[in-house]
């Protein structure tokens, strides 16, 4: 399986100069519904950091806080018990790592997600690998490892606090968040 | 036999009204007892109807409780006895009884109460055992758990557990709690508030101190509280994600998963902080360390074959044997007490059930049937066993006897609650 992530990081490191960031904003209005920087359950502290960024985006010059582009788009899911990024995510992940490379000054957190089913000690560290799974991806692209920490949330911070199937695929994530936003 | 003993909210409506309210008080359910539950009657003792708060009562509900013992009735007999020698084997006998509980309460001039209790096995016509305690009325409730603990020993031949605690987590809207009750759910004292997740608390050996993990630092950090103080310390915030603590049978070290170096890897630290030593090298998930009672070996989840499964790594030579086979999901191992075999949770079809297994026979015996049940903590006794369960979107926290006969629920009010941990024998 491991041989099978890392050629399928290759052809996207060779593909990354070609993949244009305007085609995918298109595809995801979910994303853009709700924005992805902060978990909606998370501390009141929280939300008061990012309360500018669903609103006003006339600032207009930090293209992370503009929903048009696709660096406002700050999600990665995955399936059950899996930590393999799925190819649809790489745009996602490649524009991240671009401007990570661009902005040495930037730094980031992936922060890993589990759903709710089984041990919560393990979902812990299923979240882990799957936060290390889009930093190595990240890595590969040239990023610093050492701007780049990996946490997890297990299954505490769920992004839909529903019990099935739809629910569980949301909660199955890896956020991409810049400290200090 | 589906019984609500709701004697603790009664009891604690006299004696905790200022604080009940704002804490989340636990119910317990018994939803099945043993088969050869032995039939005991306690008699309401000499004197105790002076108190408003007795103690037959709550040694009578915590033996029912426990699903041991079948409670015989002791209306109507007359002279009620209150020695030892007033018992008349045969009447109670007649009333199915094995054995019988007789006591008395005598108010001293210092305002503490002389408390004399005797158990007589009615069967053989003898004393099993005379105890006798001089207490507060404050000390009534711990001192019935005590009498309770001597009865339980005395004819079951296990310890009992009524005087120990346990600990667990609610989350009530935003709040999270951590609390450390009584083992039959009353007294709750809120240990930890946040407004972020709280998991995985573990008491030291010797009770004074639980770990746990809080993600209020917006990542996982392990922290040691001393509950007498209620001071807490950070002792594992590397970068990365901190979690999993496991205390080691001599309370001076803890395991604990680390990412700081690359995955989720196992470390044995001190539990003050500080000398985190990797114990072991893999490519895969390694978490949910647990000791084994002899300190020599832990026990451990790890995704190395494919699905999550537990492993035995031993530490003097770090030999690591893999120990369950069955399925595609076992997890969150914890050892009996006796160093015999662990309890774990496995995953059968989507349901989610605590079961054990024996290290020698490797037979696994199913104990619930799920279909959330997580979070496993044995009794210091071995006996019992409690856990999280999810009924209808809610945690609920529930016990099954290792033998999977009696089932209990702890119903909480309002909150949800998780992540039991069942304290050390008090000392």
């Amino acid at each position: 399986m491991k041989n099978i992530l890392f050629a399928a990081m290759a052809l996207m490191v060779l593909a990354g100069c070609s993949t244009t960031p305007t085609e995918a904003p298109v595809e995801d209005k979910s994303a853009m519904a709700t924005p992805a920087t902060t978990p909606s359950t998370g501390a009141s502290t929280t939300g008061t950091n990012t309360a500018g960024v669903s609103g006003a985006t006339g600032s207009g010059t930090d293209p992370r806080k503009d929903p048009s582009n696709i660096l406002y788009k700050r999600s990665v899911y995955f399936d059950f018990d899996s930590f393999v990024v799925d190819p649809q995510y790489k745009s996602i992940i490649e524009a991240h790592a671009k401007y990570l490379v661009a902005n040495p000054a930037a730094k980031v957190t992936l922060q890993g997600h589990a759903d709710e089913r089984g041990s919560r000690e393990y979902n812990i560290a299923l979240g882990q690998k799957r936060a290390d799974a889009v930093k190595r991806m990240m890595t590969l692209l040239g990023v610093r490892e050492t701007i780049v920490e990996t946490v997890s949330f297990g299954e505490e911070k769920s992004k839909n606090p529903g019990h099935d199937e739809a629910a569980w695929a949301e909660n199955r994530r890896v956020d991409i968040v810049y400290v200090g936003e | 036999m589906h019984r609500t003993l709701r004697f603790v909210a009664a009891v604690l409506a006299l004696t905790l009204l200022p604080f009940a309210a704002a804490r989340a008080q636990l119910t317990i359910e018994i939803v099945g007892g043993a088969g050869t539950a032995i039939p005991i009657s306690i008699v309401p003792f000499g004197g105790e109807s002076v108190f408003p708060l007795g103690i037959s009562g709550i040694v009578a509900a915590d033996l029912a409780r426990s699903g041991m013992f079948r409670l015989i009735g002791s209306d109507n007999v007359n002279p009620r006895p209150v020695r030892a020698d007033d018992v008349k084997s045969d009447v109670w006998r007649a009333r199915g009884a094995d054995a019988v509980v007789v006591g008395s309460m005598q108010p001293l001039p210092d305002g503490r109460v002389d408390v004399r209790v005797a158990l007589v096995d009615v069967v053989k016509s003898s004393t099993l055992t005379t105890m006798n305690y001089t207490v507060k009325p404050a000390q009534f409730r711990a001192t019935a758990h005590k009498i309770a603990d001597v009865i339980y020993e005395k004819l079951t031949g296990d310890p009992g557990v009524f005087s120990t605690r346990i600990a667990y987590i609610t989350k009530s809207g935003p709040r999270y709690q951590l609390l450390v009750a009584d083992a039959d759910g009353s007294d709750p004292q809120t240990i930890v508030t946040s407004n972020e997740p709280l998991l995985s608390p573990r008491w030291s050996p010797d009770g004074t101190r639980i770990a746990y993990v809080s993600l209020e630092a917006k990542k996982p950090v392990v922290y040691v509280q001393n509950l007498a103080t209620g001071s807490r310390q950070a002792v594992a915030n590397f970068r990365g994600s901190n979690s999993s603590p496991a205390w080691s049978p001599d309370g001076r070290r803890l395991a604990v998963t680390l990412t700081k170096d690359g995955g989720s890897q196992l470390y044995v630290m001190n539990a003050d902080g500080g000398n985190a030593q990797r114990v072991m090298s893999s490519s895969a998930i390694d978490t949910e360390a647990y000791f084994t009672p002899d300190g020599q070996s832990i026990l451990f989840t790890s995704d190395r074959g494919g699905s999550p499964q537990i492993y035995r790594l031993t530490l003097g030579s770090g030999a690591v044997e893999r120990l369950t086979f069955d399925g595609s999901y076992n997890v969150s191992a914890r050892p009996y007490p006796d160093g015999k075999g662990f309890v774990f949770v496995r995953r059968d079809g989507g349901r989610f059930q605590i079961a054990t297994q024996d290290f020698a026979t490797r037979q696994v015996q199913v104990l619930t049937s799920g279909p959330g049940d997580e979070s496993p903590s044995l009794a210091p006794n071995g006996k019992l066993i409690l856990y999280a369960n999810e009924v209808g979107g809610r945690g609920i926290l529930a016990a099954v006897s290792s033998d999977g006969r009696v089932k209990q629920r702890l119903i909480g009010t309002g909150s949800d609650v998780r992540e039991p941990a069942w304290g050390p024998y008090a000392r």
